[in-house]
């Protein structure tokens, strides 16, 4: 199955340990509408995967699943498996706990979500929720988190005031800390800087670009600049389906499929 | 603009009659024969341990139901008529409440004419006003709030406790002072139950010189309330009498109009840190 897909894809000759995950026959149903039709393709290790198309094509749906969101809301159902290496748990399957999920795979929203809270307790809350309740361990990670989503040097010396105080862009940073504090192994991005004025957009793309040397990242983007500028793999969604997968450069220079290159150019979508 | 005119029209009327009639004594008097001598000590005391009582039993069940409901229940027909039933109890008359009270409360589970029936009585009442206040304080907080925490991995009793309940408290503060504001001067429910009119003496205290130093007698103590004091002031026919009742009617008033001050401020003061 694996093999017969990287065959189809110009993924290159990677073998599959070098796969942080693979989603294999995944599909999606909100009630009884399909919003996910037997998606297959895979996250590479430490590089940056990015997810485009025309609204409602379900990136974000999918985006979503590799952390269970849709457990939140009744009436949602999973097909097909999502697998995380190198344990080769499948994420999406009944026995597995979402909140284990969740420990694993952290998520940056669209909209800068800090809770009205400190800074501090904003970067120090999943840890907590992990129970973890020494001061100089919580003091020593979120300083890590802070000085990962380049944030530290702005806000140490009020770490203990409100995170609502912050400016857009840094609340972003902030949430990027927020998740990258607990060590995930996929951090995933809901257009994270949709709602974001061009320079804080662009430190976060640097910022993107920095992560991915220790954490392997699923960004869904609406701006296929975005996607060209950040990422290595790019995924085209149309309709529930990945359209074309492979790498960023070519399916941005010379795509397969015709669609992909309508969409690309701005003929349609 | 009718309603403030006949407030302050109700109020200045009282206000003149009663002022005059307030003094420190008038608080520390029980009620007497003699118009001059009488005070509203026993009234207010037994105001005050009503609404702990109250308070004690509305807050913990209005606040759990309204996030069981919000956070917990599937939404199937069985939380649907749940949800029905508690907007319609807000509407039932409270002597209604009085009724059920003075047979569940008083006679089958033989809690007697006492503080603690009047006040689960009232906490009948005002449960309804709490249970809708907490509902609408935490869907007020925006989902991506509740899916940030849950996506750090926050289990949903986390997500409450950390989040929901800090974040909606200025809410439900607002709705359990609302409620017992109105609890404060319900009349027709305790009359039913059975408080006396005339009362010169205090519950026993609830806190003792030896171990275990509180007590929970006052509990069963019979008792009176402001209202009530001042229905039996009302319906005296002595002049000096209304009096007393103008009087106790302003601090009654007062009582109430401090509550709601306080929740007005309280939403204020809490809410100027949540802005999404």
């Amino acid at each position: 199955m694996v093999e017969d897909f990287s065959s189809e894809h110009p993924v290159g000759d990677v073998s599959p340990s070098q796969y942080k995950s693979e989603v294999r026959n995944l599909s999606f149903y909100y009630g009884s509408f399909s919003a996910l039709k037997n998606i297959n393709m895979m996250l590479h290790e430490k590089k940056v995967t990015a997810l485009i198309g025309p609204s409602g094509c379900g990136k974000s749906t999918f985006l979503r699943c590799f952390n269970r969101m849709h457990d939140l809301y009744p009436g949602n159902r999973y097909m097909g498996d999502i697998i995380l290496h190198p344990d080769n748990v499948n994420i999406l399957s009944r026995s597995v706990d979402p909140i284990e999920v969740r420990m694993r795979i952290s998520m940056v929203f669209q909209k800068p979500n800090p809770f009205p809270k400190s800074i501090y307790e904003n970067v120090a809350y999943g840890l907590r929720v992990r129970g973890v309740r020494r001061r100089a361990i919580l003091d020593e990670k979120v300083e890590d988190a802070l000085r990962g989503a380049a944030l530290w040097d702005e806000v140490k010396d009020r770490l203990h005031q409100l995170a609502y105080n912050l400016s857009g862009g840094q609340q972003q940073r902030l949430c990027i800390a927020r998740a990258l504090a607990t060590d995930p192994e996929i951090l995933l991005f809901d257009e994270p800087t949709s709602a974001l004025d061009p320079i804080a957009t662009a430190s976060i793309e640097e910022l993107i670009a920095d992560l991915k040397d220790k954490v392997t990242i699923l960004i869904v983007t609406h701006n296929m600049q975005q996607a060209a500028r950040v990422s290595d793999y790019t995924a085209y969604m149309y309709l529930g389906e990945v359209i074309e997968f492979g790498v960023t450069d070519t399916i941005f220079i010379k795509p397969k499929n015709k669609q992909t290159e309508d969409y690309i150019t701005g003929r349609f979508g | 603009m009718i309603a403030v005119l006949t407030f302050l029209a109700l109020f200045s009327h009282m206000l003149i009659d009663g002022l005059p009639r307030l003094s420190w004594d008038f608080f520390t008097s029980f009620p007497s024969r003699r118009p001059g001598s009488a005070g509203i000590l026993s009234a207010w005391v037994g105001t005050t341990l009503v609404m702990i009582v109250t308070a004690a039993a509305a807050v913990p069940l209005g606040v759990g139901a309204g996030i069981y409901l919000e956070e917990y229940a599937p939404k199937n027909i069985l939380t649907e008529i749940i949800e029905i039933n508690v907007t319609n109890l807000a509407g039932v008359p409270s002597i209604i409440y009085g009724l059920l009270a003075l047979s569940l409360f008083v006679h089958q589970l033989g809690f007697g004419q006492s503080i603690l029936s009047a006040g689960l009585a009232l906490a009948l009442l005002i449960l309804p006003i709490v249970i809708v206040a907490t509902r609408e304080a935490i869907r007020a907080i925006p989902v991506t709030i509740r899916e940030g925490a849950y996506a750090l991995g926050a289990t949903k009793w986390q997500t409450v406790s950390d989040h929901l309940l800090p974040y909606s408290a200025a809410g439900i503060l607002t709705g359990i002072i609302i409620g017992l504001a109105r609890a404060i001067g319900e009349t027709a429910p305790i009359i039913t139950i059975g408080a006396l009119t005339f009362i010169a003496f205090l519950p026993p205290s609830p806190f003792k010189e030896e171990f275990p130093y509180i007590s929970f007698e006052w509990l069963m103590a019979p008792f009176t309330v402001m209202p009530i004091q001042m229905f039996n002031w009302v319906s005296r026919p002595e002049e000096a009498f209304q009096v007393n009742a103008a009087a106790a009617g302003l601090v009654l008033v007062v009582m109430t109009l401090t509550m709601n001050a306080l929740a007005i401020y309280l939403r204020y003061r809490m809410r100027k840190n949540l802005k999404w």
